[in-house]
């Protein structure tokens, strides 16, 4: 009981301070993805024209970036140990395939990005205007190129494929680089993430320069830059759409369970819609017979059509996940936790028999006790439960994250054919509103952002590695205190760091790029 | 274990993480200039021209901190869990003081910065002094051991405790500091640092002033540096190691490292020569009647060899990288019991043939960006100012 207890809380303090972490980390990083491209693409203006008006715009944006990126770095080097600190058993477990992309990520990508920002900030007087731009061009790639490796990581704790259980080891072993490089929940993951930085990037750059617009300040720069911007945005957009929308695909077939809650979607059923806007009932609870929604307003039949390419596909909800019995795609039964459940007991007891009968050199014990594990392997982490619900996510926190995500999505869209349409028609001549709207839209940007890993982090809870190992087997024993204190610590940290780093881009974006007349005649 | 590939993967990982972790030694001449900043630099545009220089390459250092870890992970992922799950206090510390200068630069000079300039230059130094000492004290316990277990099956144990690798005591890791060798390897290694910062500095700047500041800094470094690096080097040789037999076991063998490098000459070789190249990089800019400013490569060098050496004689000849003192011992770290399968390691080599094609890169643009010295105008007419 006692063990349960500390257990208990040293997962949550240990799931907080990854969360916090992330979050940090997650203020930072998109931004760098995206605003390293607009760079690179202004830059390229400025060599091919020799218009120092583009060199003095490059340099603004490559100072906001500049001060963006330390944060971002030192957040990120806290999240990539604390896999180990806070996540031990994990690391071990996994660590033989998880491992590997968080190494070829600084390999390949970090010193790509460190080696050429340094350029890019310090050689303008050092180097040619080509090779700068050449340097350019190589952190943004550089940057972009890490988050293909680590988010080829976070794709594979959403869906594990490629590799086998070794319990001589207790762990899972890479049986195919491809098949974890290529797993297409990784893939859509990073082309959806990487273009969610380049509309934050796009957002950030119309907000601030619509900033201008409102003071009357450097007209010139900031539409350019809202063209650049404009357009960047809107095509990442449509990648962004594209890849959201096979995400759902992906994540109706390999996590039914976010999607159902992502849907608040208790009672599954065919030709199931999608919830445009809804209110969920306060303080339902699985199994308490309540409606899930006091409102809903629902898009007929689009979630069967988004998850299966099937208007009339049956959506699970979470109850029919839970009690199992309907066909699933592949036209097998679906089985009930309780069994998964059962299937996973089977398997964590196969491995203790292993275990045991190879320390007692019991050979035909332990073959036996190996093609038992072997078959249930699949249900594995379910062992670890008792309870068919605790398999179930925060209903709420998905189902609002989700709206606010895909709604505010839709905003940043309209945002972008809005500015393009008044820089190529209107002579760049705003109408106060939309300056005020894209000015706003920067903080919303950020919620969206945050709100989409929310959805994916929270959407497969209780898992760390889905259906094979859940947050309480994959914690470090270490005392729940000590992961308050650091979680504190950081969390003080961060915070002061997050302010010092806003008072000094309020400060640099009220200096301004500086353009003298005479280079924009 | 009978696979020749396996065992030759492993003892190539083994290398590359040494090596990796003696270009991180080297690398932080970064950190050991920080706690020089006001030793060296009297006027605010004296620190600021030694903040610029070292802060051209603060980057290589971190992301070589967090290839580091990255490749210990992939390479040997129970070194990682058990480590860094369980001395848990000395990471976190560690992870910090590396936060803490990641913002310092960028933050320092610009206006509305929160925290003044000096708390600014504050985190330089603290990351400078702690993060080379208490890396220097980790590093220390892969040969005086720690306290942990192992058991795999753990995980299974359901209801019970279900950790893999277990620290045992109440500290985390923090109890690494009362063992005076660790000390000895943290205090070494943090004066090596500003040996190497100064180094540095004299190869970066042009300035009289500062130059000949740096070049008495080094003489003062220099002393305490060799006092505590024989210490720990002449008690590691004299000492007993933690050794493996062919079964697996681990044992005592006296004498353990200083026989490793007679069975491994080459290794051996590699240890002398680093800390000839450190030796001759110092003299020659001490004895030199005019200001020699090419110390670094020496001495750099030289830091890469030794660290490397000592790494490997941590880790090759049958040796557990990693000890632990709990109970029978038999929970310490090999390279052949922690390492991860065959095939991640295959994967991972191949994707290790690129690293001298970024090496090729970091070298030609680190060349192109120090060209020329800086002097106190660069740093009034630069763009971009740390």
């Amino acid at each position: 009981m006692l063990d349960n207890l500390f257990l208990n809380s040293v997962v949550e303090w240990s799931r907080l301070q990854f969360a916090l972490t992330a979050i940090f980390h997650w203020v930072f990083v998109p931004l760098t993805l995206g605003i390293t491209f607009i760079i690179a693409i202004m830059e390229t203006i400025y060599v091919k024209t020799g218009n120092e008006f583009w060199k003095k715009t490059v340099k603004f944006w490559m100072t906001v970036f500049g001060i963006n990126f330390a944060v971002g770095v030192a957040t990120g080097l806290i999240l990539e140990f604390e896999f180990g600190t806070n996540w031990s058993n994990y690391s071990w477990f996994v660590g033989d395939i998880f491992g590997a992309p968080l190494a070829i990520e600084g390999i390949l990508a970090f010193f790509m990005e460190s080696t050429f920002i340094a350029v890019m900030f310090f050689g303008w007087n050092k180097v040619g205007r080509k090779t700068h731009l050449t340097a350019s061009w190589l952190t943004a790639f550089g940057a972009n190129l890490s988050a293909l490796w680590i988010l080829v990581a976070n794709g594979w704790m959403q869906n594990p494929v490629g590799m086998h259980f070794n319990p001589d080891k207790a762990r899972n072993e890479m049986d195919s680089f491809w098949e974890v490089l290529f797993n297409p929940t990784a893939i859509n993951k990073f082309f959806h993430t990487i273009t969610s930085g380049y509309v934050l990037a796009a957002i950030v750059v119309i907000g601030i320069s619509s900033w201008f617009l409102l003071k009357g300040r450097e007209k010139l720069f900031a539409q350019k830059s809202i063209l650049v911007a404009s357009v960047f945005g809107l095509l990442s957009s449509a990648v962004l759409i594209f890849t959201g929308d096979s995400s759902a695909h992906n994540v109706a077939h390999t996590q039914p369970m976010k999607l159902a809650a992502m849907e608040g979607l208790y009672k599954g059923r065919e030709g199931a819609g999608f919830s445009m806007f809804g209110v969920l009932t306060p303080g339902k609870e699985y199994g308490d017979g309540k409606d899930a929604f006091v409102f809903n307003l629902e898009f007929p039949k689009l979630l069967s059509f988004l998850g299966y390419r099937n208007f009339n596909a049956f959506v699970p909800g979470i109850e029919d996940l839970i009690k199992g019995g309907f066909k699933e795609v592949d036209g097998s039964t679906a089985l009930s936790v309780e069994e998964k459940i059962q299937r996973g007991t089977k398997a964590i007891e196969a491995y203790k028999e292993y275990s045991n009968a190879k320390k007692e050199g019991n050979e035909i014990v332990a073959e036996d006790a190996r093609a038992r594990l072997e078959a249930n392997f699949k249900y594995y982490g379910y062992g670890y439960f008792n309870n068919p619900s605790s398999i179930i996510p925060n209903v709420p926190l998905c189902y609002y994250s989700f709206r606010v995500m895909v709604w505010l999505g839709f905003l940043f869209v309209f945002i972008f054919v809005i500015s393009l349409w008044v820089v190529m028609k209107r002579e760049g001549n705003f109408k106060k509103w939309m300056l005020y709207i894209s000015i706003w839209s920067v903080p919303l940007v950020y919620i969206a952002s945050q709100a989409g890993w929310v959805v994916a982090e929270m959407g497969r809870q209780p898992w760390t590695i889905q259906d094979l190992l859940p947050t309480i087997a994959a914690v470090s024993r270490i005392d729940s205190s000590s992961v308050m204190i650091t979680f504190f610590l950081f969390f003080t940290l961060f915070t002061i760091l997050l302010i010092a780093e806003l008072k000094i881009l309020f400060a640099q974006i009220r200096r301004g790029p500086k353009i003298s007349n005479e280079i924009v005649e | 274990m009978d696979d020749t590939t396996y065992i030759f993967l492993q003892q190539y990982w083994w290398f590359l993480v040494s090596l990796l972790g003696a270009l991180l030694v080297f690398l932080m001449f970064v950190q050991g200039g920080q706690t020089l900043i006001y030793a060296l630099g009297k006027s605010e545009d004296e620190k600021t021209l030694i903040i610029n220089c070292l802060g051209h390459k603060w980057e290589f250092t971190f992301t070589t901190l967090v290839t580091f870890g990255g490749a210990f992970f992939a390479s040997f992922p129970l070194f990682y869990s058990t480590s860094f799950g369980g001395a848990y206090w000395v990471w976190m510390a560690i992870l910090l003081f590396f936060v803490i200068q990641a913002v310092s630069y960028e933050f320092r000079s610009k206006a509305n910065n929160l925290l003044g300039k000096k708390t600014y230059e504050w985190f330089l130094i603290l990351n400078g002094l702690f993060g080379t000492l208490l890396l220097g004290t980790a590093v220390g316990t892969f040969f005086t051991g720690s306290m942990f277990s192992i058991e795999q099956s753990n995980i299974a144990n359901i209801g019970g405790n279900m950790a893999i690798s277990r620290w045992e005591g109440p500290a985390y890791g923090l109890e690494a500091v009362l063992n005076p060798l660790n000390v000895a390897l943290g205090l070494a290694v943090f004066f090596l640092a500003r040996i190497l910062g100064a180094l540095y500095i004299m190869n970066c700047i042009d300035n009289d002033r500062i130059l000949a500041r740096a070049k008495k800094q080094l003489l003062y470094n220099t002393v305490p540096f060799l006092v505590f690096f024989l210490f720990f080097t002449v008690c590691i040789l004299l000492k007993d190691g933690f050794a493996v037999n062919a079964n697996g076991r681990i044992f005592m063998e006296p004498y353990k490292y200083l026989m490793n490098f007679i069975q491994m000459p080459a290794v051996a070789a590699l240890f002398l020569t680093g800390v000839v190249g450190v030796l001759w990089g110092i003299g020659r800019t001490v004895f030199s009647g005019t200001i020699y400013t090419k110390g670094i490569w020496f001495t750099g060098a030289g830091t890469v060899l030794t660290v490397l050496a000592l790494l490997l004689n941590a880790g090759y000849n049958n040796t557990a990288y990693y000890p632990s003192l709990y109970g029978d011992m038999q929970s310490s770290l090999t390279i052949y019991n922690s390492s991860s399968s065959k095939f991640t390691l295959t994967a991972m080599s191949i994707v290790s043939l690129f690293i001298p094609f970024v090496l090729a890169y970091i070298v030609y643009m680190w060349r192109l960006i120090n060209k020329k010295k800086l002097v106190i105008t660069d740093i009034q007419t630069e763009s971009h100012i740390y």
